[in-house]
């Protein structure tokens, strides 16, 4: 890592993205204090991590797995023990979850007689079992089936909801744009965007729109001036679509001005870019750098 | 409970309830016990196949005598499966030449100077029995003796009253001090015994340790266990629990051996009395009855073996328990904390080949040793092995007999412990580097590269 500084707000979906040996991992594993940085420092709600803290943070490696031949109950009472619950308390809550995912009959079963899906449901539960503040998902929905994917997503919503504070790292765009608040894009061990979702789609915006309209599509292609181009135009049930490239200094209001008089707009939106698109351009243009 | 606490349990439980370990526990005694029985047993067990034996004695003419005059093979009475058969027709190099193709299992020749020269010939077709031989010669033995008696006229009842038996006990000085060879045997075997069983359990709970953590590094639930426990803890708890298991195992053997020797001792004497009233009924010595002494022997036999039984009982066994688990707990610790280590750096135990090599070695060497301690228990080699923290836990039990200096005892505990202090503090470098790397082929260098880690 180099020089990389992340600040999660207390109660906020934090997104760890990166390339495939960007250094995610090490972060994490810096964070939950598996690793010791060389240099650098941790925080934990405005004082220096303390290694008790390790108890309020709930943690899913990326390469999970259980002891195979230990029995289901058993296994998540120990994992939960380690993380300082008292059994009583571990049994406690073991049913509470077990009864929510309906899945009181596995407690008795080796974790090596159950499928790939039901293994994750248990990684899930040991994972936020002791009530984390933090809970650290090292990409969480690399193996998952799409059923736990979207289990996992309306619990880690659940679970923000609560107060909690998540930190996920993942390749998938999709689901970051679906949760994260904030996101820190690592290359190469360092930086290289960080920022409120939100405000990283506007700074990458194209200042592109895509009006849906009733009219004529050729009226609209002569309205095409220096403040404006018309991209493309496509036509779906009875209804045209163009995409319209503005200039920097042209705001919607005008834009529309210019519209509504030639045909009927049905539809008017701003094109955010995707993650995904900002990740690679991003990317691409950090290893341009380099050359 | 503290955390190191939580994983030494889970070690600990989840392999004390194991199939495996309860068989091996229970059967461990039983093994020893045949170990010793059963090959004194078979020895005793005999064919069931008759065997005929061909008897031919000579005259001092040098021919063979017949039938009607023959002197000695009454005494050879019939057994279940051996017979004899007089031949008095014919003479011994006919029947030599014939017995491959004959019934007989083999040619007992008599010649007519067997009293005095004592000398009586067996040609067999396969090799006889110890038994068969001990009976052969114990019935001509007896009878002869017999003979000679009569002829010097001396009366059963002073025959009685002069045979003596003596037992030997050779007692020894040594060092000021006189002590019973027989014990001290006894003493070098169960030492050289623990010896053995201190090399056996480094071996199958270093293992136990090493698998352990293969296994959870192949199953990926080492950074989850992590995140929770430094991993130094990890690595302890592993070490402890694993090493509790085999204490478990020793003191369920110590106890369950103890259970039979007592047990069988009991059930002996109670044979013994019973069998010593039977011989009550007078018999007459000067009656050839070789079945009778055979019975004797036996007896002797039973009480030989009542005799090691209180020697065992004998022996000062809380010193050698304490010392055997000092050197068996230093030994594993310090060999665990190794095993753990490679268990670390591998990704999976097809791999430990060539890191188990180094480590395997000096026990090795630690077993050839400590054969050559039981004859020269105080020689250099001995002494220097029985200190090198490596081979000394199985080395000085094998001394541990022969009345060791006190101060290469302390010595020898002493930097036992400091060597698994190094021990585990190498091996805990090693570790928390090794358990979460994943997929590199890890060599020497790499290692060395480990240790100088700052932290």
């Amino acid at each position: 890592m180099d020089d990389v500084s992340i600040n999660v707000p207390e109660g906020s979906i934090y997104g760890l993205l990166g390339p495939n040996g960007a250094g995610k991992t090490t972060l994490i594993r810096i964070i939950n204090q598996i690793l010791a940085p060389d240099k650098g420092e941790l925080f934990y709600r405005d004082r220096r991590i303390k290694t008790n803290d390790i108890f309020q943070i709930g943690y899913m490696p990326e390469e999970r797995g259980l002891y195979k031949k230990m029995k289901v109950g058993e296994q998540a009472l120990y994992l939960a023990q380690l993380k300082g619950v008292s059994k009583r308390e571990a049994l406690k809550k073991l049913k509470y979850w077990f009864e929510k995912f309906e899945i009181q009959t596995w407690w008795n079963k080796k974790i090596e007689e159950l499928s790939k899906g039901m293994q994750q449901k248990i990684q899930f539960i040991i994972t936020i079992l002791h009530e984390p503040a933090l809970i650290i998902f090292d990409e969480p929905f690399s193996g998952f089936d799409p059923i736990n994917t979207s289990l996992l997503k309306k619990e880690v919503l659940n679970l923000r909801k609560k107060g909690a504070t998540i930190i996920f790292s993942t390749h998938d765009m999709a689901s970051v744009e679906e949760l994260c608040d904030n996101i820190t894009l690592i290359n190469k061990a360092k930086t290289i965007l960080e920022g409120k979702i939100s405000d990283i789609r506007n700074a990458y915006k194209s200042d592109t729109f895509e009006i849906g309209y009733i009219g004529d599509p050729a009226r609209l292609k002569n309205l095409a001036s220096g403040d404006f181009e018309i991209i493309d135009q496509t036509a779906k049930e009875n209804i045209n679509y163009a995409r319209i490239k503005v200039k920097r200094l042209v705001s919607d209001n005008e834009l529309l001005s210019v519209l509504i008089p030639e045909v009927h707009i049905t539809s008017f939106n701003e094109l955010l870019p995707g993650m995904n698109d900002i990740f690679i351009k991003v990317v691409e243009k950090a290893q341009d750098i380099n050359k | 409970m503290n955390k190191t606490g939580i994983i030494i349990k889970r070690e600990y439980l989840t392999r004390v309830r194991k199939r495996a370990f309860i068989i091996m526990t229970l059967l461990g005694p039983f093994i020893f016990a045949a170990f010793m029985i059963v090959p004194a047993w078979l020895a005793t067990v005999e064919d069931k196949e008759v065997k005929v034996i061909a008897v031919i004695e000579y005259s001092d003419m040098d021919t063979p005598v017949p039938d009607s005059l023959r002197q000695f093979f009454d005494v050879l009475k019939d057994r279940d499966n051996l017979k004899f058969e007089y031949i008095g027709y014919t003479t011994l190099d006919v029947l030599k030449s014939t017995l491959e193709y004959s019934k007989y299992f083999g040619i007992l020749y008599i010649p007519h100077n067997v009293i005095n020269f004592e000398v009586v010939e067996l040609y067999t077709k396969k090799e006889p029995s110890l038994s068969m031989e001990m009976y052969i010669r114990e019935s001509l033995e007896k009878y002869i003796h017999n003979i000679k008696l009569r002829k010097l006229n001396i009366p059963v009842e002073v025959l009685n009253s002069v045979q003596t038996n003596i037992k030997l006990k050779t007692i020894k000085l040594e060092k000021g001090k006189f002590e019973e060879q027989g014990l001290k045997n006894l003493r070098r075997g169960v030492g050289y015994a623990g010896g053995f069983l201190i090399y056996f359990y480094i071996f199958f709970f270093g293992a136990q340790v090493m698998r352990g953590v293969v296994e959870e590094k192949t199953n990926r639930i080492v950074e989850l266990i992590v995140s929770s426990v430094r991993p130094f803890q990890l690595m302890m708890g592993k070490i402890i629990g694993i090493g509790l298991l085999g204490l478990t195992q020793f003191i369920a053997w110590i106890v369950l051996t103890f259970t039979i020797v007592t047990v069988t001792h009991e059930f002996l004497a109670f044979k013994t009395n019973v069998q010593n009233k039977q011989q009550y009924v007078p018999e007459s010595i000067i009656d050839a009855r070789p079945a009778d002494q055979h019975e004797l022997i036996t007896d002797n036999k039973i009480s030989e073996f009542e005799g090691i039984l209180d020697k065992i009982k004998g022996i000062d066994f809380v010193v050698m328990i304490g010392i055997f688990i000092f050197y068996f707990l230093g030994g594993y610790i310090l060999y665990g904390a190794l095993f753990a280590a490679i268990g670390a750096v591998v990704d999976s135990e097809t791999d430990t080949q060539q890191f188990m090599l180094p480590v395997t070695i000096p026990l090795i060497i630690a077993i050839f040793v400590m054969i050559n301690a039981f004859m020269n228990p105080s020689g250099k080699i001995a002494v220097w092995f029985s200190i090198i923290p490596f081979t000394s836990p199985i080395v000085m039990m094998a001394r541990i007999p022969f009345d060791v200096p006190l101060l290469e005892i302390v010595a020898s505990m002493v930097i036992l412990v400091l060597t698994f202090l190094a021990a585990i503090w190498f091996a805990a470098k090693i570790y928390r580097t090794g358990i979460l790397m994943y997929g590199k082929k890890v060599n020497y260098r790499e290692i060395w590269k480990w240790l100088r880690y700052r932290n």
